[in-house]
């Protein structure tokens, strides 16, 4: 959830070495779903593609329904606990949108993972406590 | 800790430290408009602060940069000036503060070693001098004038820090900035600044971008072997880093007396991996893992200790020991063992993290359980809830339910506080022992496991995707 957006990037079910750059904006739901090179994605016309759905299923898991929902400005009544309930109150359209800022950003992103553990002390870290405040 | 120790420490502020952190502000209010348009009321404060060091031999240069800064001359070279000044002021009240807590706990800290162990040379001036012009840019914008394009401007010079493993310190504390700074934006429409905290930020982000600054030699350490006995753990976190300091006391070979010392593990992370995974992130140190979760001591064997008092982590060179209760630990051995000492530079309010047992409190909550203090007598302390870390099973509920606690004395934002690393609660008439080191192999609470079961291995997930498509 950044920028006026929920994105992600959503790996092939086909290849293992392709990845789909999916994304909803808030309060318009219009959606975009493109392979990293910018190519549209096969299954996103007018309605929302496999890739689409999994992005909003995987939001729903890590930051739980409400959040998505109140984060993307969608007006839900009564439960929602998956993509296609969410979906029913959306009425976005498909949406041109640059696939490589956001998939530059996932792979910045994703460098953090690659760095060494380090056991020398970082004091600096005092100034960060925990966020056990978000519980 | 007794009611008397308590009342000695919490008695008024130690003398000349609500002055000396009005100083502090007037330098911190620049920050916030910029030195770029300093005031009169901005210049006289930074007059202020050079008259404060008008004694030390920081004094004329002090004076001199003060001076141009307010003629409107904002380079590198006066800030860095002004910024040890600021840093030279907290270090003065750190002091009169850890000079208190030893006196109320009559804890023995060891004396700072003239001269100390060598700082390791780095070859980073390019990435030094890169991260000084960038917050030199931040000072003359001030917070109110920081854009998203400033703020971004420093993403170049964060990744190639980020790349040396000898500059996480600096890396770790410019990217928590810079996060912070990006969430704030736009920052010049936002209600109310930490405006201590940036500056704080700000000015350790300026020192430790000084040639030969915060960087240990491990290398040149003393080695020390032992029985490490945990009294708990600490966390912290920021949307791209953790680190776990684990409290203990060594008891090395010989006749020397017990020492207090930490631990530390750092890793990198992204901001979706929160609460119990975090542990995934350190699972290369299964030893020390193992033993926060089973509470158990550690043997270790040549371990290089820093000089203030943190033993660099070497999960191969420690081998996990017998069970050792944290409240057992505290009770025979806090009162004897010997602190460390501060090195220098981490002098400053935030860094002190004292280990201490409390028992016989009465404990009361309001808000549900967002404010918790703990009573002995007619003497009170706030508990920093708000510190407990996600990743363990240690809540404000528990927290408001127990009866002996060790902790982190803390002083933030004008007064000390207690953090809880372990507390003896009684739930549901049955006593428990909960603290934050117990979910290091995984939650051992059946729903929370459940719920990371079905959350998934985000870790394992998350780096096979990066060795995939950063390797393509
Ligand atoms: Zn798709």
């Amino acid at each position: 959830m950044a920028d006026g957006r929920l994105q992600g990037v959503v790996s092939s079910g086909s290849d293992i070495e392709r990845v789909y750059v999916s994304s909803f904006a808030a309060g318009t739901h219009n959606f975009n779903c493109s392979t990293n090179n910018n190519r549209p994605c096969g299954g996103a016309h007018g309605y929302t593609c496999k890739h689409l759905d999994l992005l909003l299923d995987e939001a729903i898991v890590q930051y739980g329904a409400d959040r998505v929902a109140r984060y993307l400005r969608v007006e839900v009544d009564g439960e929602v606990t998956s993509a296609r309930d969410l979906l029913r109150h959306m009425n976005g359209t498909n949406e041109r949108m640059p696939a490589a800022i956001v998939f530059s950003r996932f792979l910045r992103h994703l460098s953090y993972l690659e760095l060494p553990v380090v056991t020398e002390p970082v004091p600096e870290l005092h100034w960060f406590p925990a966020m056990g405040a978000a519980r | 800790m007794l009611e008397t120790q308590l009342s000695t420490l919490l008695d008024d502020a130690p003398s000349g430290v609500v002055e000396t952190l009005d100083l502090v502000s007037g330098f911190d209010e620049g920050l916030v408009s910029g030195f770029a348009r300093l005031g009169e009321e901005r210049a006289a404060a930074l007059t202020a602060l050079a008259g404060a060091m008008a004694a030390t031999p920081l004094a004329d240069r002090v004076a001199a940069a003060a001076e141009k800064i307010a003629g409107g001359s904002v380079t590198e070279e006066h800030l860095s000036v002004l910024a040890g000044a600021r840093i030279a002021l907290l270090g003065a009240v750190h002091d009169a503060l850890l000079a208190r807590l030893d006196t109320a706990l009559r804890r023995t800290r060891a004396t700072w070693p003239q001269p100390p162990t060598p700082n390791r040379t780095t070859s980073a001036g390019n990435l030094f001098s890169g991260c000084r012009s960038w917050l030199t840019e931040l000072a003359i914008a001030g917070w109110r004038g920081v854009d998203h394009d400033l703020i971004s401007s420093s993403d170049q010079v964060l990744q190639a820090l980020l790349a040396d493993p000898a500059l996480r310190r600096l890396a770790v504390l410019t990217d928590g900035l810079a996060t912070e700074l990006h969430a704030g934006s736009p920052i010049g429409t936002m209600e109310r600044l930490p405006v201590r905290r940036w500056a704080d930020l700000w000015t350790r982000a300026l020192l430790l971008s000084q040639a030969g600054a915060g960087t240990d030699d491990a290398q040149a350490a003393e080695r020390v072997s032992g029985r490490l006995l945990i009294l708990g753990v600490d966390v912290h976190e920021h949307s791209t880093a953790v680190q776990i300091q684990v409290h203990g006391v060594l008891e090395s070979a010989g006749d020397s007396p017990s020492r207090l010392v930490r631990t530390s593990v750092a890793a990198a992370k992204v901001d979706t991996i929160v609460g119990p995974a975090l542990w995934r992130l350190l699972a290369n140190y299964p030893v020390l893992l193992g033993a926060l979760a089973e509470r158990r001591s550690l043997e270790i064997t040549d371990l290089p200790l820093l000089d203030s008092g943190d033993l660099v982590w070497q999960d191969d060179r420690a081998k996990a020991g017998d069970p050792a209760d944290p409240f057992v630990t505290a009770r025979v051995q806090l009162a004897d063992a010997v602190a460390p000492a501060v090195p220098p530079l981490n002098r400053h309010p935030v860094g002190i993290a004292e280990p201490v047992l409390v028992e016989g409190y009465t404990a009361t909550s309001s808000d549900e359980h967002s404010t918790v203090t703990f009573a002995f007598g007619n003497v009170t302390i706030p508990v920093a809830v708000d510190r407990l870390p996600s990743c363990g099973p240690l809540t404000p509920q528990l927290v408001a339910a127990s009866s002996a606690c060790v902790g982190l004395l803390r002083w933030d934002g004008g007064s000390w506080s207690l953090q809880p690393l372990v507390v003896q609660a009684t739930v549901k008439r049955k006593p428990v022992v909960s603290y934050t080191g117990d979910w290091a192999m995984g939650p051992t609470d059946p729903k929370v496991a459940k719920a990371e079961a079905k959350a998934g291995d985000a870790v394992a997930v998350l780096r096979e995707r990066a060795g995939r498509l950063l390797r393509k």
